[in-house]
């Protein structure tokens, strides 16, 4: 019973949410503010994630792949479906889920336990639609350029590391990435980028929208925002997977 | 003017506010006190809108506010300032934005005559220059005055405040009384204030109701509040070494 009423309440924050703002000069700032805390302030982790694992991906391929019967380039073509079907979108959403899932759910958790959001419901200000449409609205638009900038940092990783240990040669990757390259792969990564950064956002501002208690909860409001955000990626990248590419 | 009419609340099957009818004046500042956990915020989030009640109304000028579609109560919402205990200021916005908050939501105000009404009522709170602070760098008296700032920055009609002065050093509280009562008088508001502190009700109550177990026991001013021979009520006042050396010097007048 417990989760289908915490599912009603999940569905009647974001219809609140998903309402027209009532100043759109208002609205413009929150995005601007929440553009730079959710996409620009995740830049870095983004950068030294991808690089090193594009990089481990190569060299895993390498290893793998260490017959003479099949050519090198297949490690430059490997690592970079790897990275475009799962790594990028899926692994580095999953990293988001935790760094920008319980930024959003302790910012919201703290604000509800010092009557922030009771100031602004007193106000007449709906604070599903300041709060958290921002916030989904940044992260729906930043996350596919940071996925892409995951995917070519990922894929120039492979590259470096290829080069410096040898085991591919720098022509051989090259090759590879550029073979056989169909853009649904890219149309797929984005679709489920964008479901993901929903999930992240609407999930993790559900939990500190409806914290009640103190500073316990909400570092547990935080937790479980980004437990269950990292419960529905896998799930909905499950489906997605079986929808789109079979 | 701000009228209570036969409002209760529970929530599950206590019932914490049990069929209080009061009527809070214009111009005047009204305190509704009792002990903790005697139903007196409770009675104030009805009072504001943040609790439907469960029967009887608010009234706010003989418009009622109670239990109404959020949309409805939007107008009144905005004659409205709301100072919380913990004054509730935006933590990631400055002391200029928190106060032009309302400002930016409700109306049409260039930035400079936003700018000129930020700056007039933190001359009020007496705390001019002090815009570009951050909630985190403001002691405990300048975080309640700028949340006063911003409760009254639309020049609001009804004011309400929850136990403003808590957590404050016995000067500053002081301070904060006095500041809520003349800003009452200055703008002609109704203002309601919830509190425990002696000190506030003998100094600012022009009308004081006394909540006990959810219901309202006594009501009358600072003036006749020592001299009441209401028990409840008398244990409450007297329950310090103060107040109960004060008590024959009062009832001897």
């Amino acid at each position: 019973m417990k989760i289908l009423y915490q599912i009603g309440e999940y569905v009647l924050m974001v219809l609140q949410a998903f309402k027209r703002p009532d100043k759109g000069f208002v609205f413009r700032r929150q995005l601007l503010y929440d553009f730079k805390r959710l996409g620009v302030d995740s830049i870095s982790i983004i950068a030294i994630i991808s690089l090193f694992t594009g990089g481990i991906i190569a060299i895993q391929m390498a290893y793998n792949i260490d017959s003479p019967f099949i050519a090198k380039s297949i490690i430059g073509f490997s690592t970079r479906q790897m990275l475009v079907l799962e790594i990028s979108p899926t692994i580095i959403s999953l990293i988001l889920a935790g760094k920008v899932g319980s930024r959003i759910a302790s910012e919201i958790g703290t604000m509800r336990i010092t009557e922030q959001i009771d100031a602004l419901r007193v106000m007449g200000v709906n604070p599903p639609n300041y709060l958290i449409l921002p916030k989904i609205t940044a992260a729906v638009i930043y996350f596919p350029v940071l996925i892409v900038f995951s995917i070519f940092l990922g894929i120039l990783g492979g590259w470096i590391m290829g080069s410096i240990t040898g085991l591919i040669p720098s022509a051989d990757y090259i090759i590879g990435i550029r073979s056989w390259f169909d853009p649904f792969t890219l149309t797929y990564a984005m679709i489920k980028t964008v479901v993901f950064a929903f999930i992240i956002t609407s999930v993790s501002a559900y939990k500190g929208y409806t914290v009640k208690g103190g500073s316990v909860e909400v570092g547990q409001a935080s937790t479980e925002a980004i437990v269950v955000s990292s419960i529905l990626i896998i799930f909905f990248d499950l489906i997605l997977t079986q929808l789109l590419l079979t | 003017m701000i009228e209570v009419k036969n409002i209760s609340k529970s929530f599950g099957d206590q019932l914490i506010v049990d069929n209080i009818s009061t009527v809070f004046e214009e111009g005047q500042t009204n305190l509704i006190i009792g002990q903790s956990g005697s139903g007196k915020t409770v009675l104030m989030k009805c009072c504001i809108g943040l609790y439907d009640v469960d029967s009887g109304e608010v009234d706010f000028h003989g418009r009622r506010f109670s239990n109404i579609p959020d949309k409805k109560r939007k107008h009144i919402r905005q004659e409205m300032g709301v100072l919380f205990q913990g004054g509730a200021l935006f933590d990631s916005l400055t002391v200029e934005e928190n106060i032009m908050f309302p400002l930016d939501m409700f109306t049409k105000m260039s930035l400079k005559e936003k700018k000129e009404r930020v700056n007039f009522v933190l001359e009020n709170v007496n705390l001019s220059g002090n815009n570009g602070k951050y909630p985190a760098e403001l002691s405990g008296g300048m975080t309640k005055r700028v949340a006063i700032a911003r409760a009254i920055s639309l020049m609001p009609k009804y004011l309400f405040a929850d136990e403003p002065n808590s957590g404050l050093d016995p000067k500053t509280a002081e301070r904060i009384d006095q500041l809520l009562s003349s800003l009452t008088r200055k703008f002609n508001m109704t203002t309601v204030i919830n509190t425990h502190d002696m000190n506030s009700v003998l100094q600012i109550g022009e009308k004081i109701c006394f909540i006990n177990e959810g219901k309202l026991c006594w009501e009358g001013t600072k003036e006749t509040i020592l001299k009441t021979e209401k028990k409840e009520l008398n244990d409450f006042v007297f329950a310090t070494e103060l107040t109960r050396r004060i008590k024959p010097l009062k009832t001897n007048r």
